[in-house]
């Protein structure tokens, strides 16, 4: 038996030989222009990153020391080992991970209800949204201090508000990495409703009315008309506060300093390169940051099953 | 191009003898009141046209101010010319070739002709004279008189020790001021107290990585009984873990005050403060001086020591200039004055017996005698490591224990400097 193969027409959908969807030829010439248009960006970016990623790769094979340049040697991955197996590494993990969990899930209830606030408000709309978006005005480094002074024992009003009398925020873990937190969500919930706002506007009114009309109560519209159109903003919005608050460095570098195992992943790989200078276990530290920073992308991607490229309109 | 013609003029000042004047000196210094850049204008004064001196501020804390000579210097910034390095920086500096050594013994000698015996051990780097000496700073103990009386020591007594100042203020329901925070004022105690019991941190530390840890000893383990115990008792700030001069400073002005550790600075700062209607008149007039306490009552206390010493870069361009002066900088006249402006103690002995010193620190003898007999913290190339490693095992003072955390630190310490641990 023959095949004939019949070439595509040109409003006829072309079979991709793996099987996925068919790729019309309009589509095909928007990417072919879309490679070329970006590739001068793309090569100046690699030539860009490529270099310090290398170098970074390469120093951390090396026992160095910037202050001990005698002392310099090819140890291999042993620097991996040392990171890997040391308490301190996996502290950091933890407390990253406590601080990322923690406020990118209450960011993402508190900023999807500022998003419904800016979203319905009709009277005085200008007003709410710029009050909702001040605070991610404000420089981390500038709030974290507003906040370290909130909370001190000398400078601060919330113990005197709250009676609290001379607990000391700072002075353990839990409660250092308390303020940490409040201060981080404070900061960047705006911005997490502000992403969240752009998705609830594309949410077609017509489904929410259609829904109203076949009986459906305001949370099942919410559950199933709603949310499911904005996954592609609210995967946006997880993904890239996530990343943001992984890597954390100003507000635990200005509150705390580090102590009472408050350093995050980002502290920690500053303070090996630029404090002790201690290039080769800094540079493991770094790598292994950025393979971190990597996989919370590909997770994400995966796991919320949305093909980005596909959130266009002719789709 | 208007803005071009408007820049010119600067760019070119700024590139030293390149506009025909005498060549330029930079001098990175450490923030002040302005003193270093009163002392930069008038070595360029005296210099008669020989140089000029400009100075460049670093940031307010020690470690970034490391942190960016470190980095100038690591890449051969020649405009770093003279530089304000704090003491225990000078070896790891030394060591890595930034810092151009003393050669000649009759430089030698005008750089530390009498320098007081604390500070000068801080300037020698593999026997060569690499850092001048050009304040010193150390810390006394202040107390409340009133305290003091009412619970019937005196603070000024020979052998005054840390256990008998725990028990008046516990008995007083007073609270110690101490540099409690992870940092390096706490580096600074706990090195202190192993100094004034006979101990010292690490032995052999000129050998760098493979220096030999000894906390773990009698002298550590009288430290640590003081630390762990203040922390346990009712004299306890409430904010220890956090605490630095400031936070101890704040608290001995209070109605809780009664005994603190702190540089001299606090004295001057208590006078501003009742200038300014932030400290009562009575609180001024309570306050009282004495040498650091001791660990053991038959042993004399070493003081901590601060200060700054002065360095000439390895590439700078005019090393002869530079010389010359950190010559006029350091003398002891300038020590004098800078004393009296800046309220920093001299390095030079002599500076103390300049009647405007005198009248400015009624207590100049005893910060005298307390720098001479300091105990520098560890100079060695890896003070960093040293300094951390203290500091996080030591971390928080409720948790000091001996025996049990003298000998945790020398062993962390060991893996770090052996570049097993991260720190």
């Amino acid at each position: 038996m023959t095949v004939t193969e019949t070439p595509a027409g040109p409003d006829e959908p072309a079979t991709e030989p793996d099987g996925k969807a068919p790729v019309s030829d309009r589509l095909r010439h928007e990417r072919k222009l879309g490679f070329r248009l970006s590739a001068p960006a793309f090569i100046v970016m690699i030539l860009v990153t490529a270099y310090p990623l290398g170098y970074a790769l390469v120093l951390s094979l090396y026992s160095y020391r910037l202050t001990d340049p005698d002392g310099r040697e090819f140890i291999g991955l042993q620097n991996y080992m040392t990171v890997l197996t040391d308490p301190i590494w996996w502290s950091s993990v933890s407390t990253t991970a406590i601080i990322t969990v923690v406020s990118v899930a209450i960011e993402l209830v508190l900023g999807f209800a500022f998003a419904w606030v800016m979203y319905r408000i009709i009277k005085g709309r200008s007003f709410v949204r710029t009050a909702i978006l001040v605070p991610y005005g404000i420089i981390t480094v500038v709030s974290a201090f507003i906040w370290r002074y909130a909370f001190q024992l000398d400078s601060g009003f919330v113990n005197s508000w709250f009676g609290l009398g001379d607990f000391n925020w700072f002075g353990e873990r839990w409660s250092s990495l308390f303020v940490i937190t409040f201060s981080e969500i404070w900061k960047t919930t705006p911005f997490i409703s502000l992403l969240l706002l752009a998705g609830l506007v594309q949410v077609p009114e017509e489904l929410q009315e259609a829904a109203k009309v076949d009986g459906a109560t305001p949370w099942q519209r919410l559950w199933k008309v709603v949310l499911p159109n904005m996954k592609a903003a609210i995967m946006v919005a997880v993904l890239f506060r996530t990343l943001d608050a992984w890597r954390i460095f100003d507000n635990p570098f200005i509150m705390t300093a580090g102590a009472n195992d408050t350093e995050t992943l980002s502290f920690l790989a500053y303070r090996q390169n630029v404090t002790l200078v201690n290039l080769g276990a800094g540079s493991a530290v770094s790598v292994l940051l950025f393979l971190t920073v990597v996989l919370i992308a590909f997770i994400f991607i995966k796991g919320f099953k949305t093909d980005l490229s596909q959130v266009r309109g002719d789709d | 191009m208007a803005s071009a013609v408007l820049v010119a003029p600067i760019v070119l000042a700024g590139c030293g003898s390149d506009d025909g004047g005498p060549p330029l000196l930079t001098w990175y210094t450490n923030p002040d009141n302005g003193g270093q850049a009163t002392l930069a204008a008038e070595c360029t004064e005296s210099s008669g046209g020989a140089y000029r001196i400009q100075t460049q501020v670093l940031p307010n804390d020690a470690d970034s101010q490391r942190e960016q000579l470190v980095r100038r210097l690591a890449a051969g910034d020649s405009s770093v010319d003279l530089m304000s390095l704090d003491p225990p920086f000078v070896a790891e500096f030394a060591n890595a070739g930034y810092l151009l050594p003393v050669t000649d013994p009759a430089d030698v000698d005008e750089l530390t002709e009498g320098v007081l015996e604390g500070p000068l051990l801080t300037a020698y780097w593999d026997d060569e004279l690499v850092a001048t000496p050009f304040w010193a700073n150390t810390q006394l103990l202040w107390y409340r008189q009133s305290v003091a009386d009412a619970a019937g020591v005196d603070p000024t007594a020979e052998g005054f020790t840390w256990a008998e100042m725990i028990d008046a203020a516990e008995a007083e329901g007073k609270r110690i001021g101490v540099q409690g925070n992870r940092y390096e004022g706490y580096m600074v105690w706990v090195n202190a107290l192993i100094s004034s019991a006979g101990g010292q941190i690490i032995e052999d530390a000129e050998l760098g990585a493979e220096a030999t840890p000894t906390v773990a000893s009698p002298a550590g383990d009288a430290a640590a009984e003081v630390v762990g115990g203040l922390a346990r008792s009712s004299a306890a700030p409430s904010d220890l873990t956090t605490a630095g001069e400031e936070e101890a400073r704040s608290l001995f002005q209070s109605d809780d005050g009664s005994f603190m550790v702190n540089w001299p600075y606090v004295y001057q700062a208590a006078r501003e403060g009742v200038e300014g209607g932030a400290v009562d008149q009575d609180v001024f007039d309570d306050i009282a001086w004495a040498r650091y306490p001791r660990v053991d009552a038959d042993e004399a206390s070493r003081p901590p020591l601060g200060g700054i010493n002065l360095a000439i870069g390895d590439f700078t361009d005019h090393p002869d200039l530079a010389l010359d002066a950190v010559k006029c900088i350091t003398s002891v006249e300038n020590n004098a004055q800078y004393m009296v402006e800046a309220g920093n103690p001299a390095a030079r002995s002599g500076a103390y017996d300049d009647p405007e010193v005198r009248e400015a620190f009624p207590m100049a003898d005893l910060i005298r005698e307390s720098i001479n007999d300091a105990g520098p913290r560890p100079i060695t190339p890896y003070y960093g490591d040293v300094s951390t490693s203290v500091q996080r095992t030591w971390h928080p003072a409720s948790s000091v224990q001996a025996p049990g955390t003298p000998e945790d630190t020398d062993s962390y310490m060991s893996e770090v400097l052996a570049g097993e641990r991260l720190l």
